[in-house]
């Protein structure tokens, strides 16, 4: 779990649970907003990751 | 269930709600009936506030001569009452050395900017916007 991909969807998580439960009212509502928000972040960072790799440090 | 929830936030001071709100996070629902909310934020809030101590995440002390740590101190500030906790019982000094000391950091940082998005949320509800 304390690798950085475990650790990176974690953190998502935790960012998405609490968007969701503030910007949506109906439990619902707020799990479909919730997974949607989870998959960008998380999609996101792997497209950028995988577009900084060639980058040299 | 919504009646009463509204019936109860316009006898109640907004800037009190906000300061409890501040204080344990999650309170300032759960105090205007808004139940749900209240408890995934009582959950979550401290939990990733804990993961960012466990991580070796760092509680940066208030320094103005660094811009950049004196914010982080006011952002970890959000967390309210843990954030006291862990100050007065030693926690949060930081590994600069452990691979998981930024991720650390991260957590502490965005569990008290998430906590001061949900004191204002709480306000907005005192005040009759939600």
């Amino acid at each position: 779990m304390t690798s950085h991909l475990g650790l990176l969807v974690l953190f998502a998580v935790f960012v998405s649970i609490v968007f969701a439960a503030l910007m949506r009212d109906e439990p619902r509502e707020q799990l479909r907003f919730g997974a949607r928000l989870l998959a960008g972040f998380v999609g996101a960072a792997l497209v950028l990751s995988w577009l900084m790799y060639p980058l040299p440090l | 269930m919504r009646a009463t929830a509204v019936e109860r936030t316009q006898s109640t001071n907004p800037t009190l709600i906000s300061i409890v709100a501040w204080m344990l996070p999650g309170a300032g629902h759960l105090w205007q009936g808004r139940v749900q909310k209240g408890v995934t934020f009582v959950v979550t809030l401290p939990v990733m506030f804990a993961l960012g101590l466990w991580l070796d995440g760092r509680l940066f002390p208030f320094e103005p001569s660094q811009p950049l740590v004196a914010l982080a101190a006011f952002a970890s500030l959000g967390n309210g009452i843990p954030f006291v906790i862990a100050k007065l019982l030693g926690f949060g000094q930081g590994v600069v050395t452990a691979a998981s000391y930024e991720y650390g950091n991260t957590f502490l940082i965005v569990a008290g900017l998430l906590n001061m998005l949900v004191v204002l949320d709480a306000y907005d509800i005192a005040l009759g916007r939600k």
